[in-house]
């Protein structure tokens, strides 16, 4: 990752000697106005048009954002840690394609998910080998397997598709638990939740903090910094496997072109959820958050006939908006 | 530093060649002069596009919207030359470079003023522009007979048997080639992506050459899109779609280091050219054109795996080594 860069030296010393300090502050702030700026566009969704607020098509909104979240999730941890994974959208590709062909095959739906998370964890442990153990930027190198990966989709499909899952399959990213609650909904909760865990609660995630912030002092007090890393990759990897195997039931086919472009806009989520770039601050709320603005955007506007193209520039403006506004708040104040 | 530089550009050109020899072997066609000007007429717009990522990564930048700058300008200048047919080509040519330049500059201005890391300034702006030009098009298309003879024409227009394309592809390498080793602001894009602190303090303005380099970036981007309407006569939202990652390659491939302060004008025309042959390869040794993904892709992580190895600093080392060990 680029560091941005013109030094402030008097600012570059003050060493925060609390962990709740301003920066504390500030997140916590982050959320609160990401939260608002939630409910706002909830309520003006309600009033801008009269079918928003039906339980089914609220819960039809979920499918918007559930499985780019999963991934979110987990990049927000990588992002944290200062590296980067935009090969995501690549990893579900080709692991769906392996589960399409394995269905092809014959094999249950059990085996499939099987499938599905072993390409997942296994396009992981590929890109974080080669950043942790070659030492590479990570950057550069997932763009590079973002290339490999879907393109063994394409060798492996051309412009074929899969379809024909067993029907036992479809429960994933058709299924409900409970009324309105789908399993996919229930899935992006419970890893929500899992990772706030992993995150906030435990040694690791102190580590991916210290890591993010000062890789070389995180080194020097003990932290296995290219082990932890590593760990992040696959479990980026894995989240994207079990992005495949919702998606790909929900869709019910595979084709090589299956979630282009999504890993920008799981960064977009992670960015806008307050996660520095850079690494070293963030939180999974503020992501949780992030992903019902963007999925609430979408699809608010997409209930009033907006063609999603125009809706990415709304995403575009949010995600330079929401960075460059407490800057520019900042700025204003200075003078 | 320089041999070693040298020495990378010497490889992958042995790379390119041995790759053309091996086509040769059995399709003698595929290096027939008037093939090689068609490969690298087809490469041109990834040549020009790589010159500029090469002065954004050289300051430590990415700019990842250089292919929705250039659809956006591409649809614009398509636009003006449905409502205005009789406009020189000159003037298409100018308002292309401006455009372009002025959307590098809104990124510039973002990474400058606001300090927001360029990696985020660009994704935003990259599906920001893609969103302008359908609220421009109504997501229609612009097709090759609602353009004048003289718009299209331009690109394909031979001098010494070569496209116009390739002539300004050539311009462009020779222009860049001037600025990036001639120039105060070449020598300041070096110096910036190598040590900013130092930078600073030997006097350069970090940002403001940051945002020059995303300008340049942008004007090529721009010229470019002028040059891929006209040469496939038509515009449309999605046109070099992705593109933008096809340039970082070429420019990784060509040895420009991501962390910015190195990397050469001849570096980044060789990546490209190596994807283009690889690209215009594939077709004529009958392997399916869907291959070309999967190989650019491997090409990307054997560069930079090789960059890495020839560029780690000595006081680095003992650090990776400790970090490995765990």
């Amino acid at each position: 990752m680029s560091t941005q860069s013109v030094p402030r030296p008097d600012e570059a010393r003050r060493v925060p000697d609390r962990l709740r300090s301003p920066l504390g502050r500030l997140l916590k702030s982050w959320e609160v106005l990401l939260l608002l700026v939630a409910v706002a566009i909830f309520v003006a969704n309600s009033f801008a048009s009269p079918y928003f607020l039906d339980a089914w098509n609220l819960s039809d909104a979920t499918f918007n954002f559930t499985e780019k979240a999963m991934i979110a999730f987990a990049m927000a941890l990588l992002i944290i840690s200062g590296e980067i994974d935009l090969s995501v959208a690549a990893i579900i590709a080709l692991a769906s394609t392996a589960m399409g062909a394995a269905a092809q095959a014959g094999i249950g739906p059990a085996g499939l998910v099987a499938i599905g998370l072993v390409c997942g964890l296994a396009c992981g442990a590929f890109n974080g080998a080669l950043v942790t153990g070659l030492g590479l930027p990570s950057i550069v190198v997932t763009i590079g397997t973002m290339s490999l990966f879907r393109g063994i989709s394409y060798i492996v499909l051309g412009d074929q598709a899969y379809r024909g899952y067993p029907p036992g399959f479809a429960w994933f990213g058709q299924g409900y638990v409970w009324w309105v609650i789908s399993v996919e909904f229930v899935l992006f909760a419970v890893f929500a939740v899992l990772f706030a865990i992993l995150l906030h609660k435990t040694n690791f995630g102190r580590a991916v903090y210290a890591i993010g912030n000062n890789p070389v002092g995180a080194l020097f007090s003990g932290i296995r910094v290219a082990r932890v890393k590593f760990i992040l990759f696959l479990l980026t990897g894995l989240m994207s496997g079990v992005a495949a195997i919702c998606l790909t039931s929900r869709l019910g086919s595979t084709r090589p072109s299956i979630a282009f472009g999504w890993e920008l806009e799981v960064v977009t989520m992670v960015v806008l959820g307050g996660v520095n770039i850079l690494g070293g601050s963030g939180s999974i709320p503020g992501v949780v958050i992030a992903t019902f603005v963007m999925g609430l955007v979408t699809f608010g506007l997409g209930l009033l006939n907006v063609p999603g193209i125009v809706m990415s520039i709304f995403i575009g403006l949010l995600l330079i908006g929401v960075i460059a506004l407490p800057r520019l708040w900042a700025m204003a104040r200075r003078e | 530093m320089t041999a070693l530089l040298k020495s990378r550009e010497a490889i992958l050109l042995a790379a390119i060649l041995a790759l053309l020899a091996l086509i040769a072997a059995r399709f003698p066609g595929f290096v027939a002069p008037s093939n090689l000007v068609r490969v690298f007429t087809d490469t041109s717009p990834l040549i020009i596009l790589a010159l500029g990522q090469m002065c954004v990564i050289l300051t430590r930048c990415i700019d990842l919207s250089v292919a929705a700058n250039l659809a956006l300008t591409g649809m614009v200048v398509a636009m003006l030359n449905t409502a205005a047919p009789d406009l020189p080509v000159a003037a298409t040519l100018a308002v292309a470079l401006a455009l372009g330049a002025v959307l590098g500059a809104i990124n510039g201005v973002l990474v400058w003023k606001l300090d927001i890391p360029p990696i985020v300034v660009t994704l935003g702006t990259m599906t920001i522009f893609r969103g302008l030009i359908f609220l421009l098009s109504n997501g229609k298309w612009i097709n090759a007979h609602e353009m004048s003879a003289s718009f299209t024409g331009f690109p394909r227009a031979e001098i010494l048997g070569v496209p116009m394309l390739a002539w300004i592809a050539i311009a462009a390498v020779l222009l860049l080639a001037v600025v990036i080793a001639r120039t105060p602001l070449g020598r300041a894009f070096y110096a910036v992506g190598g040590n900013p602190h130092a930078a600073v303090y030997t006097g350069l303005n970090v940002g403001r050459t940051q945002f020059f380099a995303f300008m340049i970036s942008g004007a090529l981007a721009g010229l470019t899109g002028y040059l891929w309407v006209a040469r496939y006569s038509v515009a449309y939202v999605d046109i070099a779609g992705g593109f933008e990652l096809e340039v970082v390659a070429a420019c990784v491939i060509g040895g420009i280091s991501i962390m910015g302060g190195i990397g050469s004008v001849g570096g980044a025309l060789l990546g490209a050219l190596f994807l283009g042959v690889v690209k215009n390869a594939l077709p004529v040794v009958d392997i399916s054109p869907f291959w070309q993904l999967a190989i650019s892709g491997s090409a990307i992580i054997i560069a930079v795996a090789f960059n890495a190895q020839s560029s780690r600093g000595r006081g680095r080392v003992i650090l990776r080594r400790a970090e490995h060990r765990t």
